[in-house]
């Protein structure tokens, strides 16, 4: 009769002294990436139900709701700088904690390497696509574009 | 030894479901920002452009469907914050199911506001 094997927690330091090295947190960039990614999608998760909050309610329960958005609806709230960094902000955090949200789901379902690795690929390159059309948008947008040289008339534009 | 796994705190408990719907309705809520980008990015095509795709938003079934949408994006939200909670609050990881409780409540309230007044908008003759 031997006395039943100590197990000991996986981080334990009691027969060593330390931590043995396949239990260590600390070291190597992906360890701190995937903390800093976990901390993000907290952090940008509090500010997205401000963010959306507001534009779920500006747009839709305001007056009239979905029948008031058309183009002038978008070209009055783009005249404001206010409303340009409001949806910049929810663009550029929502599509981030979007992405990092399905890398999870990658990363859990897809097992092999190359069908992980492919699929984070076309994630990824969504995401840029996204991100950076989105932008150019909002920056680039004019409120009485000229169009085959037709002006586009609204009571928000200058006088032709 | 038991044939099936023992009941657990986890298994096939608020904690797992939570968890199940807080994924579905993140990829739900993905792929329709993708879309909604897309739609957006037409008023720099043209006035035209944005109008008549912005109006596919205005008929009844796709009123449905937004009103769905928002029920995802208001469970995604609460339960978000739950989560929040349960990571950073000390006593968080014991209430964890009174939490999710919490959210449905929540969940329920803010759903039925936002169903009542966005369908009478956009089903209501106008």
């Amino acid at each position: 009769m031997s006395a039943a094997p100590e197990i000991r927690a996986p981080r334990s330091t009691s027969q060593t002294g330390r931590v043995a090295p396949q239990y260590l947190r600390s070291g190597g960039a992906r360890g701190q990436f995937e903390m800093l990614a976990w901390l993000f999608m907290r952090l940008s998760g509090i500010v997205l139900v401000v963010l959306i909050f507001g534009h779920l309610f500006v747009n839709l329960l305001v007056g009239e709701g979905i029948h008031a958005i058309d183009f002038g609806f978008v070209a009055g709230k783009w005249a404001d700088p206010f409303w340009q960094f409001w949806d910049l902000a929810m663009l550029w955090l929502a599509m981030l904690h979007g992405t990092n949200g399905v890398r999870t789901i990658i990363n859990d379902y897809a097992e092999r390497d190359s069908v992980r690795f492919w699929l984070k690929v076309v994630l990824y390159a969504a995401t840029a696509l996204i991100v950076i059309l989105g932008t150019l948008v909002i920056f680039t947008f004019d409120p009485c574009p000229v169009i085959d040289g037709v002006r586009h008339v609204a009571d928000y534009c200058p006088a032709p | 030894m038991p044939t099936k796994p023992a009941g657990t705190l986890y298994r096939g408990r608020e904690g797992m479901w939570s968890w199940v719907g807080h994924r579905v309705t993140g990829v739900v809520i993905f792929f329709f920002l993708l879309v909604h980008v897309l739609d957006t990015s037409l008023v720099r095509v043209s006035p035209e452009a944005y109008t008549a795709v912005i109006g596919a938003y205005k008929n009844p079934l796709m009123a449905l469907g937004e009103t769905g949408l928002v029920a995802a994006i208001l469970f995604h939200a609460f339960n978000g914050l739950r989560v929040i909670l349960v990571d950073f609050w000390k006593s968080g990881p014991k209430y964890q199911r009174q939490l999710l409780w919490a959210v449905l409540v929540i969940w329920l309230v803010a759903f039925a506001g936002f169903a009542i007044r966005h369908l009478s908008l956009a089903l209501g003759g106008h």
